[in-house]
């Protein structure tokens, strides 16, 4: 481990395209391993996850985008023979290291999956569900706390009558909305969108892209898509990771006009055989 | 250098775009040279034929644009396609200002002879910047065609020297007409077909810079090119390292 992080300070596997402003960084991610039991699917990764911006990772199937997200609020410790070596500084400290109070983590860094994930119970209570758990409020705290989620995330003035409906009532675009308003519930910092729009038609997904500017004002966002046009709609930054490794990472305007390299640039024009 | 999009459509609709705008090149190219031969030996069907041809330059420029914007809609061309595309789309407009000068040639050339030449040596004032600016424009074409970067900086150079020739071909029209203003007139209309070759210099540059734009990303219209530029264009880099 310590010698990959070596390599790492002497050569620097991405380049990034252009020399970027110095900008805040909420997550610093530098010579990253990660095993799936044997397998290494993450190998040397280092990049910075800038305050308040939009991060989008693209690439195949399989090219270790949604890995490195699940690396970031350590949802991958649920699974027996997983492991990440290297170092994921989250405002300065090693989150994988031991010791590491990982339920306050994932409060802290909030993660939306592919499929809409509702809980079965009404809507309302799908929003304080997460809030019950690192929070004490009042009756009228909590019902503030949920049209405020909800607000954020775009759903209130359609659900606002139906509170006590059930969350699985919804159109799946709703729903996404619905985990998106769970996740900014418990105020995190750090929201991780995991192909949030996969499985939405083109409305809802627009409605999902404009709650994603609405809401990198407040939060840090990360973002794994297969839609290219999507990454360059709606990133700040883009990665694109090839076979575990992070290929280019840079601003996205840059790396989808003029890509420093040709694995990026083969991908992104679709010359990818 | 640039390898196959998995989709074959795609490739073939970029290469649908590339040769058309290669055979509207060759068109106003030959639009300038007959323009100039109309000048210099006052061919009237000539003359006629290069401003019949401005109307299919014309056709050419408006299947084009309409050509790129539904490549744009259909595909989303990122990187190289999208710069690919947007310097076509430039480069048609250039060519077709050729066409426009080229065809300012024609007319000029005809009204000239047609008045009757007044002492005036009108071919061999030109002789020289209509040289230099058809290589020019065969270059420019030629390093679009090959997306050669290096040529093009050289042929940006070269439109300094098109300005000079212009500048020299003005003061020496304006000595003609002091010293005999029966000139006046058709020392104008030198004067025009001047303006207009120096004209297709100035697009030409433009053709180059565009591709200059294509092969490194760089835009460097309005902007002088950096002392010692030449060197061949960073490529993309293919391998990885540590």
């Amino acid at each position: 481990m310590m010698t990959s992080m070596m390599t790492q300070t002497l050569s620097s596997p991405a380049k990034t395209a252009t020399g970027a402003k110095p900008k805040n960084k909420t997550i610093e991610i530098s010579g990253l391993d990660f095993y799936y039991g044997k397998t290494k699917s993450l190998k040397n990764v280092s990049l910075d996850v800038h305050d308040k911006q939009v991060t989008a990772f693209i690439g195949p199937s399989g090219c270790g985008k949604s890995t490195l997200l699940r690396t970031l609020n350590r949802m991958y410790d649920l699974y027996p023979g997983q492991r990440a070596e290297g170092s994921i500084l989250y405002r300065g400290r090693n989150i994988l290291e031991p010791g590491v109070d990982v339920n306050m983590l994932r409060a802290k860094i909030g993660m939306v999956f592919q499929k809409p994930t509702p809980f079965p119970m009404s809507i309302y209570d799908n929003i304080a569900f997460g809030v019950r758990l690192y929070e004490n409020l009042s009756k009228g705290e909590m019902d503030e706390r949920v049209e405020w989620a909800l607000k954020k995330a775009a759903l209130w003035t359609e659900v606002k009558d139906k509170l006590g409906k059930s969350g699985l009532s919804l159109s799946g675009g709703q729903q996404q909305r619905l985990c998106i308003a769970r996740g900014v519930a418990v105020k995190p910092d750090v929201l991780l969108l995991d192909e949030p729009t996969s499985a939405l038609d083109p409305i809802s997904t627009s409605k999902i892209e404009e709650l994603i500017s609405e809401l990198k004002g407040d939060y840090t966002i990360a973002i794994v898509t297969h839609n290219m046009q999507q990454a360059a709609r709606c990133s700040d930054y883009t990665a694109y990771m090839y076979l575990g490794e992070l290929v280019e990472f840079g601003e996205t305007d840059q790396l989808f006009l003029n890509p420093v390299r040709k694995e990026t640039q083969d991908y992104i024009t679709g010359r990818f055989g | 250098m640039v390898g196959e999009h998995s989709s074959k459509q795609y490739d073939q609709e970029l290469e649908a775009i590339r040769s058309k705008v290669l055979l509207m090149g060759g068109m106003v190219e030959t639009q300038f040279d007959e323009a100039l031969n109309a000048f210099r030996v006052g061919n009237h069907e000539q003359a006629d034929k290069v401003m019949a041809d401005d109307h299919a330059v014309n056709q050419l420029e408006v299947q084009l644009d309409d050509a790129c914007s539904h490549l744009i809609v259909r595909r989303q061309p990122a990187a190289n396609d999208l710069r690919t595309v947007m310097a076509t789309i430039k480069v048609i407009t250039d060519l077709e200002r050729i066409g426009d000068e080229a065809t300012k040639i024609a007319r000029t050339a005809k009204s000239l002879h047609e008045r009757g030449m007044v002492s005036f040596n009108h071919y061999e004032t030109v002789r020289t910047i209509s040289r230099a600016t058809a290589d020019m424009l065969h270059d420019a074409l030629d390093a679009f065609a090959r997306l050669d970067g290096k040529a093009a900086v050289q042929i940006i150079a070269q439109d300094d020297v098109i300005d000079h020739e212009f500048r020299t071909i003005l003061r020496s029209t304006i000595t003609f007409m002091m010293e005999d203003p029966r000139t006046i007139s058709s020392a104008l209309d030198v004067l025009w077909v001047a303006k207009a070759i120096e004209r297709i210099g100035d697009h030409a540059k433009n053709i180059a810079e565009y591709v200059i734009y294509v092969v490194e990303g760089r835009d460097i219209r309005h902007s002088k090119l950096p002392v010692g530029h030449g060197a061949p264009a960073p490529a993309l880099s293919t391998t990885h390292e540590g």
